[in-house]
């Protein structure tokens, strides 16, 4: 190979290139998930209000500014507090997106790393790792997270650990599977006759050519770890108030849902649901972008 | 075949270890698990009776041996809420339990299979779109949200169906609905994909040539054979659902396990905590290994192949 000409074949096709990245970008889960990501980022200024603190001169439990009773002040209700809906929702897309991605950064982290060298060294290690994983495998999941927080306390960073580390086990599995297969390639071998220490073959050798399979991965797994986050924070032992958690505002709702109060309910259940399903389709679209063998599935 | 029991036997024995090791160790490397056993307010002398009726003046591995021993003892600790030693309180809300999942698979294979199948057999059709979107929604919907919208539409506005509790079969509906939602929509993609693969077979082909009506190449040599993969996902279904049972029970104060765990936590009943994340880990190890077993019976290969 000249090394001369590598470039110019590169910035010929560059162009082309990215417009057909952009041009198959999936319209659909960014518009979902672009406002999103803003309201996580730019909380401090969109959001009207503090969202744990009650709104002066507003009732509790008001409605939706369309509805009677309702003002434009909160425009889409208060809680039992008197606390803005709206605020709390923004502020609580910070909340999920923060957990959802720690918590599947870990998860995937570790998984990568027991896979890699599950696969890699093989022998003991390998045996061992797999036992683990399947015996983690076996256990059911938000069970076990569920019993982690309850004894750890509840806090954020602690629940992105506890699901980091109740979800890498997948991970692990499919990693390893490549890994077995990688590293019976010449370029893997050949590495290693020419004296690369293991640590040098596995970052340079193999973790890039697992990096597809980890995205594709995780992009799957963040819609989980997301539910699981509003699930323990529904049930008391995830995100602790008076911080804005969507789960937490549902189980906050959960007592005046019979009095017909519909939009502490609707309303954060609604985003829980367009930022999974965004990161779901999102995910789809990245397997197939990814990995050309699993387009028919 | 006898190998592969033994084999996956100690797999199992294995993750129980695993289990009840960490179980063990997460509560120790976070605190003291006397504060933890003994009741909220105990006294300093509460605290020292707690500590030798247990044991947790000993070292690490002789208390580990002591736990391993007491789980398989059946001795799980007493409730400090119910006054009534753990593994009562949880096999008496077993079959509460049970009952639930039974009706939520039910419910979604009756849901999910036949979708999945009018999906497969119009794929593009009007079906299979709206088929894709129900699939879709229901991997992104959170059960226990669905099952609180069920409650504010059919409880609260349309007043038909009791919002929890356990009396008829009409507590009954929305819980399952919510707890089978997510099984449902699996079932449809797996259902709907497992379908194709078959009939792009040759015996499918052959079955066309020889004339067979449309329906019974669907039915029988179709339908019959996607369904291997379909029955296999019920057995990982039920992780999910003692999963998922959790949260709904919770929504709906249906009195099974799940919602025993959540009164523990609540209540920092921790005794009742441990003991149902115990006995629920035994229950799926144990269930899972049925349900390998039960494969290497039916399909030769797998026993062969692991």
């Amino acid at each position: 190979m000249s090394i001369t000409t590598t470039p110019r074949v590169i910035e010929v096709h560059r162009p082309s290139q990215v417009r057909r990245w952009v041009g198959d970008l999936p319209l659909l889960p960014l518009i979902i998930l672009v406002p999103f990501i803003l309201a996580a980022v730019f909380a401090d200024f969109i959001a009207p209000y503090d969202p744990t603190e009650p709104v002066r001169g507003a009732k509790i439990f008001e409605p939706p500014f369309w509805m009677e009773g309702g003002s434009t002040a909160t425009l889409l209700g208060t809680d039992f507090q008197g606390r803005d809906s709206l605020s709390r929702l923004i502020f609580g897309a910070r909340v999920s997106l923060i957990v959802g991605l720690m918590g599947t950064v870990v998860a995937g982290g570790l998984g990568t790393a027991f896979g890699i060298l599950s696969g890699y060294l093989g022998g003991w290690v390998d045996q061992a790792i797999m036992r683990l994983t399947d015996a983690w495998l076996a256990l059911p999941a938000l069970v076990f997270a569920i019993f982690l927080a309850a004894v750890v306390g509840p806090s954020m960073w602690n629940i992105v650990i506890i699901l980091g580390l109740v979800y890498w086990t997948r991970y692990a599995r499919v990693i390893r599977g490549e890994v077995l297969s990688l590293r019976e390639r010449e370029y893997v071998q050949l590495a290693e006759i020419a004296g690369a220490s293991s640590l040098r073959v596995i970052l340079r050798h193999i973790l890039p050519n697992v990096l597809n399979t980890a995205m594709v991965l995780a992009s799957l797994t963040i819609g989980v770890v997301i539910i699981a986050e509003a699930s323990l924070s529904f049930l008391g032992v995830g995100v602790p108030p008076p911080e804005p958690a969507w789960g937490l505002m549902l189980s906050e709702a959960r007592s005046t849902l019979m009095a017909g109060k519909w939009w502490l309910t609707v309303f954060p259940g609604a985003c829980i649901l367009l930022v999974v399903l965004a990161t779901q389709l999102l995910g789809d679209w990245l397997r197939i972008r990814l990995d050309p063998q699993q387009r028919n599935l | 075949m006898r190998q592969f029991i033994i084999r996956r036997t100690c797999y199992s024995i294995i993750t129980l270890l695993i289990l009840s090791l960490t179980i063990f160790s997460v509560v120790r490397l976070t605190g003291d698990p006397v504060t933890l056993m003994a009741e909220p307010g105990a006294r300093a002398e509460d605290l020292a009776r707690v500590r030798t009726q247990w044991g947790l003046d000993h070292s690490w591995p002789v208390q580990y041996a002591h736990f391993v021993q007491n789980i398989l003892a059946g001795n799980l600790g007493i409730s400090f809420n119910y006054r009534m030693p753990v593994s009562e309180l949880y096999f008496e809300r077993l079959p509460n339990s049970l009952q639930l999942a039974l009706a939520a698979t039910l419910l979604s294979f009756l849901i999910g299979i036949p979708a999945g199948l009018l999906s497969a057999v119009r794929v593009d059709g009007a079906w299979d779109q709206a088929g894709k979107v129900v699939a879709l929604l229901g991997l992104s919907i959170p059960g226990f949200w669905l099952g609180l919208v069920l409650i504010l539409v059919f409880s609260v506005y349309l007043e038909w169906l009791p919002t929890g509790g356990k009396n008829d079969w009409r507590n009954l509906v929305m819980p399952s609905l919510a707890l089978g939602w997510y099984f449902a929509a699996s079932l449809l993609r797996l259902t709907r994909s497992s379908m194709l693969e078959v009939m792009r077979s040759e015996y499918i082909k052959l079955a066309r040539l020889k004339g067979l009506p449309g329906y019974v190449v669907i039915a029988k040599h179709g339908f019959k054979n996607a369904l291997v993969p379909v029955l296999t996902l019920a057995g990982v279904n039920l992780v999910v659902m003692v999963n998922a049972a959790v949260i709904i029970e919770v929504v709906f104060a249906w009195p099974g396990i799940g919602r025993l765990l959540f009164e523990g936590i609540f209540q920092r009943d921790f005794p009742l905590v441990q003991g149902v994340v115990v006995l629920a880990g035994i229950m799926i190890v144990f269930v899972n290994l049925l349900i390998d077993i039960l494969y290497a019976y039916i399909d030769p290969r797998i026993r062969l192949t692991r």
